[in-house]
């Protein structure tokens, strides 16, 4: 099999990855402007209840299959709790505050939940490796690859897809971007801004949580693993154009793509390839790939 | 009459004497002796060795005071005043180690340091334990260039720097697979992986030059995601594949190489992998060459030592005791016997007790805690016993430490990982000798050093 296939490949599987985990990231901003930093520690326990649940169900003999249904309950069980406990409990009382503000309200959340989670699972790693080779492998060339990597591009192009479909296609959705251009004008035609607000945060904080449930079995699940995950994010994020979902997707190919070829042809530029795609773009477009025209208001 | 009154006079003198000095024997005891421990807490270092460091410090220093420790470590505390730990957290980064280390000493006022399982915090911090002048024993970071690039009064570190990794590792290596043609490697983009992978092939090359290299990967600290570099091993057509990995980014490479077949191809030379093996069960292919660096855990010889480290680390956490457990133990014990020989000093300094049978009692009885300079003098080129066999401040002027290694390779039964086919080496075959730099002597061919 040529090298190029190969670059191909572990690119798609690394941008999937990247894009699970950046999307809710992207989605909080382009509705409400806030960074949730918080976003990685989202991940982090969207990963620890996922190896905490699979695990347990795994242990008491259940079929082995279902461990991927408990994954994504584990998502949504994050979701449901960790996103309107954040939004309504803190966030919005800040709404309408600056930006940084919001930064800084967000990242001393990261620091609890961090904390919260050393509290509750302690700081030995989490092992749930079963769901990964539970669904077998193929070959392309003499490579390996397993399904479950072809399974994550999958849900990655289906989260994708179905946000696309819901901003664009629906009545929801419609109201989210007229939220997204104008907040005031949005509520003074009757739209329930801080309804949106709450259902956007709580879907963006299943979908953190998601990506740590998803990559729960390929990982060893451990303290910092949302720190990590957050830097990689806003990368991703800020490629893109903040708040874009089509810019999140592309810069996520883009990152893959490029990392996988530095692992492969200059495997001493791999630390330093993400930063460049960074660098480089924002020198292009300053806004990021897919950032929308601000008009200026007078 | 006059002889009865001089000798009434002495003795009062003597129990005036005897009276202040058990003043200041209590009082000197009440005051415990304060040791700043700095491990990892938080972060990807703190499950597999920042915590298990942290409960075998506490565990040591409660047996410490009780006086449960084996001889010749059965004297409570240090020399019998009780120890005081006082434990920060070693993640954030270099530059925040310095000032917790000011801070240790500055405010919460320690006796001592023991510390560091980072080599890029050791490096950081070990001038600056200098220039405050406090006695800081390192415990389990790697990096040979601690002493090799600086010399130090106050810094000690007791246990064996890497180099010894890497060469024991090749040795075994080839001692085993003679016919090996190629190998790649997969190591952490910091110090301690590069490091690691240029000590391997510096040694590689000097014993078997005509084994190529075929590929080095060097993710970042904490990756999480291997699919490419898995990739690149996978068609680099490795007979072996040497990787320093350790913690989150070990346990996420194997569970995702192992479903890949990348071991079906290649033998794994896992430098740091002993602490993991449990963990790992499953996952860790027959035949993996494994090392603990040093003597530590499965590859430690019987001892009563060994046996306490054991059954202390046991009784807390229900597991055997990993390498970081047996490194910090190593520290407090050194540590502890530079202070009990230093104190021995003084007090034969003091009084002529050389023919004093009970050396226990008279300890116990002793006061004050000797100046640093008497430790740091009884400390360099000191020989101790430890979980791991014997410790030998020989490199270093007299404060680095040496100690044999081993190797062994895994096979799995009934579930469990299990290491055979061990193999010790003494530390002339392992260690540069003093005076010249490891990668000189790797290159110079590693001829056995006079010890």
């Amino acid at each position: 099999m040529s090298q190029l296939l190969a670059v191909l490949i572990d690119g798609l599987n690394y941008s999937s990855w990247l894009f699970i985990i950046a999307v809710g990231l992207t989605l909080i901003y382009g509705v409400m402007k806030i960074l949730n930093i918080a976003h990685g520690s989202l991940y982090a326990l969207g990963a620890y209840t996922a190896a905490s649940l699979a695990g347990s169900w795994l242990n008491q003999g259940h079929s082995p299959m279902g461990s991927y249904a408990v994954l994504l309950v584990a998502a949504v069980l994050v979701g449901v709790l960790a996103g309107p406990l954040i939004e309504r409990g803190l966030l919005r009382f800040m709404y309408g505050k600056d930006e940084i503000v919001l930064v800084l309200v967000t990242y001393a959340v990261f620091l609890i939940l961090e904390d919260f989670i050393k509290l509750l699972w302690g700081v030995d790693p989490y092992l749930l490796y079963q769901p990964y080779g539970l669904l077998g492998s193929f070959d392309v060339g003499n490579l390996t690859y397993p399904v479950y990597n072809l399974a994550l591009i999958a849900v990655a192009i289906a989260v994708g897809v179905t946000l696309t479909w819901v901003l664009a296609r629906t009545r929801q959705g419609k109201i989210l971007i007229a939220v997204i251009h104008d907040r005031e004008m949005a509520a003074a035609q009757g739209i329930n801004v801080s309804l949106v607000y709450f259902v956007t945060f709580t879907v963006g904080a299943m979908l953190g949580a998601l990506g740590g449930a998803l990559t729960a079995p390929m990982i060893s699940v451990q303290p910092g693993i949302g720190a990590e995950t957050i830097v990689l994010a806003f990368a991703v994020v800020v490629i893109g154009g903040l708040g874009s979902l089509p810019g999140a997707a592309l810069a996520a190919v883009l990152v893959g793509l490029v990392r996988s070829a530095a692992v492969h042809y200059r495997p001493e530029l791999d630390l330093f390839s993400i930063y460049l795609v960074m660098a480089i773009v924002l020198i292009v477009r300053p806004k990021g790939l897919f950032s929308a025209q601000e008009a200026r208001k007078i | 009459m006059r002889s009865n009154r001089c000798l009434l006079l002495s003795v009062q003198a003597v129990v005036c004497i005897a009276a202040v000095l058990l003043a200041a024997v209590a009082s000197a005891q009440d005051k415990p002796i304060r040791v700043g421990l700095v491990t990892f807490l938080s972060g990807p270092a703190a499950g597999p060795f920042g915590v298990p460091a942290k409960i075998a410090a506490e565990a040591i220093v409660d047996s410490l005071n009780a006086g449960k420790v084996p001889a010749p470590y059965n004297i409570k505390g240090f020399s019998g005043t009780s120890i005081e730990l006082v434990v920060v957290d070693e993640a954030g980064g270099a530059t925040k180690q310095v000032t917790e280390l000011r801070n240790l000493v500055e405010r919460q006022n320690v006796d001592f340091v023991i510390g560091y399982i980072s080599s890029g915090d050791c490096l950081a911090v070990a001038p600056v334990a200098e220039e405050l002048k406090k006695i800081t024993v390192l415990f389990d970071c790697g990096t040979p260039r601690v002493f090799e690039e600086a010399s130090y009064k106050y810094v000690f570190r007791t246990r064996s720097h890497a180099t010894m990794d890497a060469v024991a590792g090749a040795t075994y290596l080839l001692e085993n697979r003679p016919a090996l043609k190629a190998y790649g490697g997969i190591n952490q983009n910091y110090a301690w992986g590069q490091d690691s992978w240029a000590d391997f092939t510096a040694v590689m090359t000097a014993l078997k030059p005509e084994a190529a290299i075929t590929t080095s990967q060097m993710p970042k600290f904490g990756a999480g995601q291997y699919g490419p570099e898995i990739s690149v091993l996978l068609q680099s057509n490795s007979d072996l594949i040497h990787s320093s990995l350790w913690g989150g980014d070990l346990e996420a490479f194997m569970l995702q190489a192992m479903p890949r077949g990348l071991f079906s191809r290649s033998q794994l030379l896992l430098v740091a992998g002993e602490p993991y093996l449990h963990r790992l069960a499953g996952n860790v292919p027959d035949g993996t060459i494994v090392g603990a660096r040093g003597p530590n855990g499965v590859f430690a010889p019987k001892s009563a030592l060994n046996d306490w480290l054991r059954a202390i680390y046991k009784e807390r956490t229900e597991v055997n005791p990993n390498y970081p457990a047996y490194s910090v133990a190593l520290a407090f014990l050194g540590l502890k016997a530079a202070y009990e020989k230093a104190r021995l000093a003084a007090i034969q300094a003091a009084v002529p007790m050389g023919a004093a049978k009970d050396v226990k009692e008279q300890m116990e009885k002793a006061y004050g805690r000797p100046p640093d300079e008497e430790i740091i003098k009884a400390f360099e080129y000191l020989t101790f016993d430890s979980p791991a066999g014997k410790v030998m401040m020989k490199l270093g002027k007299g404060h680095q430490a040496v100690t044999g290694t081993a190797y062994g390779t895994t096979r799995t039964a009934n579930g469990q990982v299990t290491i055979g086919n061990i193999k010790y080496y003494s530390l002339e075959r392992v260690q540069p000798p003093e005076g010249v730099k490891s990668l000189d002597w790797i290159k110079g061919g590693m001829k056995p050093g006079k010890w």
